[in-house]
């Protein structure tokens, strides 16, 4: 009895004593330790991202008054609505222009910052992001003065050379370019940023090497620059797309939704429809709509990525 | 160390002692003895005048003997709204939360029937008017308590200098302060006729046709004046008839007078209008003319609060009102209706009304004729029929009288405005009433 429950214990104190090694062994992997610095973080974005994006979900399947599971019956709904089908071709425009135009502007003006002497760089750095800084509530309100319907500065200024009034937000077509406007000029700079940083990754001996070979101003950005950037270039595309179709101060402030419902966007329509009209599941709906969209746009762009990274 | 023992005769006499102290002692009531309060007002547009509900709220806790948190939400950016609804998702907030319009009706599930602190209010204070019934009741059940504070009627303000000018009518001699308005020639074609001389005069009036609450309120006027609804009560389509037809044929003479920018109007625009002296009337509370008065004194002066102009099947009026209501997981109901009934005499009332300047408006017909709108300048008695004292204009709510869920879709997708635009932008009445028809059946799934 005694020798058995001698050896019972000494065989506990060698598991507890493989157990504390075995913890210990974990605790040194890099892994491991990784996993646990970013634990806070991930349970962080579990608590803020996970659990409102399956609640939204399940809020997608139930009907008007919440008491009831209906599937895809919202979607179905949704489907049959004029508005929503404006609401999605006006979401593709404003996102698909702004980004490209935030992705030329961005391009150009990396460009021109690039040739600046190093020593100038950091103020003109400084100066062009300072859209991307100030908090796009405020911006806007400063551009919704400045396309007042009845008191804009812009048509002000425009009817010293005889010109105007343009009905910035009162027009169905003026009110969307505004809104594309606003969100390049608040987007730019984030190209900008991020492009002027892949062109400094460019080893300088390819522009020499393309020089040697004669090449010109374009064919150096064609075949040097480019390739080289093209990653950063899906990367950033891919990202500002996402926060793009998900814009909801900019339409908000700028314009409501109007006139006749022409600059409403998912979030914006979402908002409306949610919150204002008290109908919590379709408003989950429009918002949820814009998620395959995207999920398509992320598995092109990332799967070109990830080809590139393989092939080199 | 001794230690002394305690007998049995001295146990029994401490014990006996203990106790007759107890019972015979007076009892003291902790300071917050009946427990805590929390409540999530609306932030007043008016400086100072949240202080008025603070005084009322801490003299009754003090009273009471109730910890009260109290906390101040500004319908900026629909902040207050979107806190009603992650309070309604969460059940869990604040006991008591000041609902605008149509929020007891959309949560009406969720709230605390107040029917036994109306009833005795209703006794004290004479009834309210039928828009009030219609936002907060449901069932016979009253979903809040109809709050003076942010409660408004959105009725003509006119430039009395302007109109005597461009269109030979006299706002003050039609709306008399003191008196009962001799308004009966006040009708919408004087309206159109008026809109047109000081259109021309270079004076429009600033009539919104945005997506937003005051171009819609004016809107939902105009079609009840012609008795035109998209929604009957019972919940039936009625978009396809005679009077909705003339309200789009009246609007699209309007627009022609008004502002061509109206599309992109928002509740600011209209109050811009008026104060910057560009238009002869707009469709607002008093809130554009206080701002006048301390931005443009002498547009202020100028400025008359009327009575709308009457349609063929009556004169009616946008209210908008706030409600108090209770939610169902509050957890000291009791305390709460005794806050509202608090808040609810007629003195708390007049208090409230004060301090807005006279802009809240009480949902009680024996408190339309306090003295502050009668006083209230310059020029004196600028708002003496803003409460609509002699009751001859119908307070009403844009897209009533359809079931209220179905009439906040209509309300908030801005369907009225939306007709009015499209139809005065060349599409044809037919296809504008279908597509307005298509927007209602929308609107009623349940």
């Amino acid at each position: 009895m005694v020798d058995v429950a001698f050896q019972s214990s000494r065989t506990a104190a060698a598991q507890t004593g493989r157990r504390r090694a075995g913890l210990r062994n974990a605790l040194r992997r890099k892994s491991m330790s990784a996993f646990l610095m970013t634990l806070p973080l991930i349970l962080l974005i579990a608590v803020l991202v996970i659990y409102p994006a399956l609640y939204s979900l399940h809020l997608a399947t139930l009907n008007k008054a919440m008491t009831k599971f209906v599937g895809f019956g919202n979607f179905e709904f949704l489907f049959k609505r004029e508005t929503f089908w404006l609401v999605v071709k006006q979401s593709c425009i404003f996102a698909i222009s702004a980004v490209v135009f935030k992705a030329l502007i961005g391009f150009i003006v990396a460009h021109f910052v690039h040739n600046v002497p190093a020593n100038k760089q950091r103020k003109w750095r400084g100066m062009l992001l300072v859209p991307w800084v100030i908090p796009p509530a405020m911006s806007t309100l400063a551009w919704l003065w400045l396309f007042d319907p009845s008191y804009s500065a812009f048509n002000y200024t425009l009817a010293f050379f005889g010109l105007g009034p343009i009905p910035w937000t009162g027009d169905a077509m003026w009110a969307r370019f505004s809104v594309i406007l606003v969100n390049v000029w608040y987007g730019a700079p984030f190209f900008m940023i991020m492009y002027l940083a892949a062109l400094k990754s460019v080893p300088e001996q390819l522009y020499e090497a393309a020089a040697i070979d004669g090449a010109n101003w374009w064919q150096r950005i064609w075949y040097v620059t480019l390739p080289m950037m093209r990653n950063i270039i899906a990367i950033t595309t891919l990202f500002s797309l996402i926060v793009t179709f998900a814009n909801f101060d900019i339409v908000r402030i700028l314009t409501a939704g109007g006139p006749l419902d022409h600059t409403h966007i998912f979030a914006t329509w979402a908002f409306r429809v949610g919150i204002e009209g008290s109908d919590i599941p379709l408003g989950a709906s429009v918002s949820l709509f814009m998620v395959p969209i995207l999920a398509v746009a992320a598995i092109f762009i990332l799967r070109d990525i990830t080809k590139r990274g393989n092939e080199s | 160390m001794s230690r002394k023992k305690l007998s049995r005769r001295e146990f029994v006499a401490a014990t006996a002692l203990s106790s007759a102290a107890l019972i015979t002692a007076p009892y003291v009531r902790g300071a917050y003895a009946a427990g805590k309060l929390s409540m999530g007002f609306w932030d007043h547009w008016v400086p100072g005048a949240n202080s008025a509900s603070t005084e009322l709220v801490n003299e009754w806790a003090a009273k009471e003997k109730v910890e009260v948190q109290l906390d101040y939400i500004t319908s900026q950016g629909n902040k207050n709204i979107v806190t009603i609804a992650a309070e309604a998702q969460a059940k869990s907030g604040h006991d008591i939360f000041q609902m605008p319009t149509w929020w007891p009706q959309a949560n009406a599930e969720l709230l605390e029937p107040v029917n036994d602190i109306m009833d005795p209010l209703l006794k004290l204070n004479g009834d309210v008017n039928g828009t009030v019934k219609y936002l907060g009741q449901a069932d016979g059940k009253w979903l809040g308590v109809p709050a003076s504070v942010g409660s408004q009627i959105k009725g003509p303000c006119s430039r009395i200098d302007l109109m005597k000018k461009y269109a030979n009518i006299d706002v003050q001699e039609m709306y008399p302060a003191g008196s009962p308005p001799k308004a009966d020639n006040w009708t919408l074609d004087t309206f159109l006729k008026a809109a047109e001389a000081c259109h021309k005069a270079g004076f429009p009036f600033g009539i919104g046709l945005g997506e937003t609450s005051d171009n819609v309120d004016t809107a939902g006027a105009i079609f009840n004046s012609f008795g035109a609804q998209l929604v009957d009560a019972k919940g039936n389509l009625t978009v396809k008839t005679d009077a909705v037809r003339q309200s789009l044929e009246f609007y699209k003479k309007l627009l022609a007078f008004l502002p061509p920018d109206v599309a992109a109007w928002d509740d600011a625009s209209n109050n811009k209008w008026l104060v910057a002296g560009k238009g002869a009337m707009i469709m607002n509370p008093p809130s554009a003319w206080a701002v006048a008065k301390r931005d443009a004194p002498q547009v202020a002066e100028q400025c008359w609060t009327h009575g709308f102009p009457a349609g063929p099947k009556g004169r009616f009026a946008p209210y908008l009102p706030f409600f108090w209501s209770i939610w169902s997981f509050s957890k000291n109901k009791e305390a709460a209706k005794s806050l509202l009934s608090h808040l609810s005499q007629p003195a708390s009332i007049e208090k409230m009304v004060v301090a807005s300047g006279g802009y809240d408006l009480p949902a009680y017909e024996k408190l339309t004729t306090l003295k502050i709108w009668e006083e209230v300048g310059p020029p004196k008695g600028t708002l003496y029929h803003y409460p609509n004292p002699f009751k001859h204009q119908t307070l009403s709510m844009a897209a009533s009288p359809a079931p209220p869920k179905v009439a906040q879709q209509i309300y908030f997708q801005a369907t009225l405005t939306k007709m009015c635009l499209r139809y005065y932008q060349g599409e044809s009445m037919e296809k504008t009433l279908a597509w307005a028809e298509g927007e209602c059946e929308g609107f009623m799934r349940s």
